[in-house]
């Protein structure tokens, strides 16, 4: 480990109010990767996103970007280099895809600058990307659920930073679709951008992350290549799945099969018996 | 949408908001042209246009220029200030009824100016200076109560009725205690209105005005933002708290300046905003359409005071009540249609 990343969590507290989610966190998001963050519901996933994305303020500890805590610029300068989409965004009455694209480029605007051909240019491309150029002058709270996912997403790409956080970006999304989304990224991280992303599917977050990040109850239990990182013990461990891990036919990459029904029985009543 | 741009600027105007904002300020200003005309002595239209050019004859001066200029643009400044305020609160609340008339601040304006007038016997510009008073101490109380890290809007809005409803027991019991004289002339501040104002008030709510819509318009960009939630404001620059802060403290700034020039006047705040909205046919209002919106409302709503019982010239407050209690019923009414 010689110099940091563009990207790094130093010795994080993570609460909100008194309920603490994570202590002593540290993470590195290695430039360039493609990391994908792993873990059972309610371990903090969420929670270390929207802290590496200066939502969450850390009750202790710093985030860094480019060396400096991430609160001591400023927030549009910030804005510039790091984008997230959140896992469950509020849904705005009365306002069309497009507008809500377009406000994805608030901070690159200024008071006599407030509508760029950088801007036009990136909203029409990020929706191309997402596949919601069709659905441009509907309204957003009449969308499907799916729908709406691609419009955040493609709002988010229209913030066009070097580094994106995506918090479940799959979610309410089709087969097909949670594909096209996944490659998207894919497509992102070769042409340099830095991704981190939490999926929920193992199989998913093998084919896809140059880096896996495990966590379970605020902590990191694991982390590196899927290859190095995903065993049938760490998928035990992590989400008390008993499990087999062999070759993804199709890739070569790690794939969870969950045992069978019957078999997870007997381990969960040996375990029982143990204890 | 139009989007304007020269050398590396470029400007987005909501075109049908433009047209709006433009017409109502004509209607607005036509309409005080109307009231400039009307009055004890009727002076026709060329006489006054002949008067504010500076070529006027002395009678008709004095009346334009000390009596009913003056008034008229109260009735022009204090309509836009709420407009704006109403239009500030409503979107940092999220909420049509966030409005200065709903969060307290009208009451607390209302009580700092009973206590000049009631009990430090105080007239004209003091009482303007309590009603400020009032109106900022009302907000300060008001954020500090519903502080919890943060402020949540609608912990805004349930902690300004209560402290409202307070306030109102307050003046009632400043008015009850008071002399019978000092009582009604209490009781006529409360209505809201614009008789008899002079170039005193003028001043008091143009300065407010002319410094803080310039203030409201500039970071009212980020409301827009802001109306994602403050986690996706947050993700895209804007700087949440210092934005509300800013924002909050000029649209009382405001509401403070139009309270202290011609009394709690109901509803124009709380009104202006969504119909300029609903004639630009944009979600939110932008800030200046609805400004213009509330010039033109309190404007008709002086004429229709001056003319709607013949020789009888009654407060504003009372017109802008009766026409605010018309649209908050067709609000609820087409709310219900909706629904169904
Ligand atoms: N706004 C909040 N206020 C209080 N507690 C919260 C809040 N958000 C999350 N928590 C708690 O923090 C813990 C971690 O939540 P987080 O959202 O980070 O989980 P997650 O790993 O993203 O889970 P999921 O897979 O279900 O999205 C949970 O116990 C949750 O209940
Ligand atoms: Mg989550």
């Amino acid at each position: 480990m010689t110099t940091d990343p563009r990207l790094s969590a130093h010795d994080l507290t993570l609460a909100y109010d008194k309920r603490v989610v994570a202590e002593q966190l540290d993470v590195r998001i290695a430039d360039g990767s493609f990391t994908v963050v792993v873990g059972p519901n309610a371990c903090g996933k969420s929670t270390l996103l929207k802290a590496l994305a200066r939502v969450l303020k850390p009750q202790s500890g710093a985030v860094l970007l480019d060396g400096q805590a991430i609160a001591s610029y400023p927030s549009k300068h910030v804005a510039k280099q790091l984008g997230m989409l959140p896992q469950s965004p509020i849904v705005p009455g009365g306002i069309v895809v497009e507008e809500l694209v377009g406000r994805g480029r608030f901070a690159h605007q200024r008071l006599l600058r407030q509508w760029s051909p950088e801007d036009e240019a990136a909203v029409a491309a990020a929706m191309r990307l997402t596949e919601v150029s069709d659905l441009a002058d509907r309204f957003v709270d009449e969308l499907s659920g799916g729908q709406r996912q691609r419009v955040w997403l493609a709002m988010a790409l229209a913030q066009q930073t070097p580094i994106l956080l995506l918090d479940e970006p799959t979610t309410f999304l089709d087969l097909s679709h949670q594909f096209e989304v996944l490659d998207l990224c894919a497509e992102l991280h070769e042409q340099g951008r830095t991704i981190v992303a939490v999926l929920h599917d193992l199989n998913h977050a093998c084919r896809y992350a140059t880096e896996l990040i495990v966590m379970k109850a605020g902590e990191v239990v694991a982390q590196g290549s899927p290859a190095e990182v995903m065993t049938a013990r760490l998928v035990e461990d992590v989400f008390a799945m008993p499990c087999r891990v062999i070759d993804d036919p199709e890739t070569g990459t790690p794939m969870v099969v969950p045992a069978d029904r019957h078999r997870r029985r007997a381990s969960r009543t040996a375990e029982a018996a143990r204890a | 949408m139009t989007v304007l741009r020269a050398a590396g600027w470029s400007v987005r105007v909501h075109t049908r908001a433009l047209i709006v904002g433009v017409v109502l300020l004509l209607v607005a200003l036509a309409v005080a042209l109307v009231n400039l005309t009307t009055g004890d002595f009727p002076i026709p239209v060329a006489d006054v246009l002949r008067s504010l050019a500076g070529r006027g004859d002395a009678g008709t001066d004095f009346i334009v220029y000390e009596l009913r200029l003056p008034r008229v643009l109260v009735t022009l400044l204090v309509g836009a200030a709420l407009g704006a305020s109403g239009a500030v609160f409503q979107s940092l609340t999220r909420n049509p009824l966030g409005s200065p008339d709903f969060v307290g601040l009208t009451t607390g304006a209302a009580t700092g100016a009973l206590i000049v007038l009631l009990i430090a016997d105080g007239s004209g510009a003091q009482v303007g200076a309590g009603a400020i008073v009032g109106c900022v101490v009302t907000a300060v109380a008001v954020y500090l109560l519903a502080f919890r890290r943060g402020v949540q809007p609608f912990r805004l809005i349930l902690m300004g009725i209560g402290v409202s409803a307070l306030l109102e027991a307050l003046n009632s019991y400043l008015i009850y205690r008071a002399r019978l004289n000092e009582a009604i002339a209490a009781q006529v501040w409360l209505i809201g209105s614009v008789n008899g104002r002079g170039w005193t008030e003028v001043v008091i709510v143009a300065v407010a005005v002319v410094v803080l819509v310039p203030v409201v318009v500039y970071f009212g960009r980020d409301l827009k933002m802001l109306a994602l939630g403050d986690e996706m404001a947050v993700l895209h620059g804007v700087r949440v708290e210092r934005t509300r802060a800013v924002l909050a403290l000029a649209a009382v700034g405001l509401s403070a300046g139009a309270t202290a020039a011609a009394g709690p006047i109901a509803f124009v705040a709380l009104a202006a905003p969504p119909l300029a909205a609903r004639l630009s046919r944009s979600p939110s209002a932008g800030i200046l359409p609805a400004a213009a919106m509330g010039a033109a409302l309190l404007c008709a709503g002086d004429w229709a005071a001056q003319n709607a019982l013949p020789g009888n010239d009654i407060p504003v407050g009372v017109v802008t009540a009766a026409l605010g209690g018309v649209y908050l019923t067709w609000l609820l009414f087409r709310e219900r249609g909706a629904r169904r």
